[in-house]
């Protein structure tokens, strides 16, 4: 996972409304079905993601190899207080990476 | 040499007529992978959700009709759900029937999601059902199920 997950997160919300975040990860999802030159490319695929936001988590997927390449989720959050959102992709060998965006709850 | 030993092996089959030469036999000539069927699928769902009767209504799957191509179909799942501390989504668990393997992916939600909704994409290996099941904070489940024919599967790569 070498290039950067994009994430869209509104940068303001009013308190209690509930959010839509939608999440982008560059990754190929080596299925471990896939062949190479006659041979099997093994698996490697992100398996998990999670959305916390002010360290608590709001939102996670345990995926499999039928998530498509560049893995896409949407979903809902209710805000009530300002924050920071912390979004982690782990991949089959625990490798993480992170991205974070802030909100403005008022 | 595949063939002497498949000659072989039938030799010890009609003379064994045991359960692990057939076995044997059979593996060497057949596919080594065999696809996901509704009977794994179920399965699976009783592992995810606990085992609780699977209930119709209030899971919406919104999947094209057709997949041109089944290596990336968007979908869908809404759940009506008040999303309330004492009513809401636990879990939304997508499955396959006729995938390689019958896990897709399971998303985690809470009493603060404010919405039961969630969308992704997916590979599909070719025509089949896909399986939607949410479970909600008291245990209960309730489960869809969509048809979609696939033209061109994408499990391969």
């Amino acid at each position: 996972m070498a290039k950067k997950p994009r994430v869209k997160v509104p940068s303001s919300a009013k308190k209690g409304e509930v959010i839509q975040i939608k999440t982008l990860a560059p990754h190929k999802m080596e299925t471990g079905r896939r062949k190479s030159k006659g041979k099997l490319v093994p698996r490697m695929i992100i398996n998990k993601f999670v959305a916390k936001f002010n360290g608590k988590e709001v939102f996670s997927t345990d995926m499999h190899p039928a998530i498509s390449a560049n893995p896409y989720f949407s979903f809902y959050t209710k805000v009530s207080e300002s924050g920071t959102f912390e979004f982690s992709w782990t991949d089959d060998k625990g490798k993480t990476v992170k991205a974070s965006r802030k909100i403005t709850v008022k | 040499m595949a063939k002497s030993n498949i000659q072989i092996a039938r030799r010890d089959v009609l003379r064994a007529a045991g359960l692990g030469a057939v076995a044997v036999a059979a593996s060497s000539v057949l596919p080594s992978e065999s696809f996901a069927t509704p009977a794994k699928a179920d399965a699976l769902l009783k592992k995810l959700t606990g085992g609780a009767a699977a209930k119709s209504g209030r899971v919406t799957i919104k999947l094209p009709e057709i997949a041109e191509n089944g290596r990336t179909v968007p979908l869908s799942v809404t759940v009506d759900s008040p999303m309330t501390s004492k009513d809401y989504v636990k879990a939304i668990h997508v499955l396959s029937e006729g995938n390689p393997t019958p896990a897709v992916a399971s998303f985690n939600l809470s009493a603060s999601s404010g919405k039961a909704a969630v969308s992704t994409r997916i590979r599909l290996g070719k025509t089949q059902n896909v399986i939607a099941a949410a479970v909600m904070n008291d245990g209960s489940v309730y489960v869809a199920k969509k048809k979609i024919k696939v033209t061109i599967g994408g499990c391969g790569g």
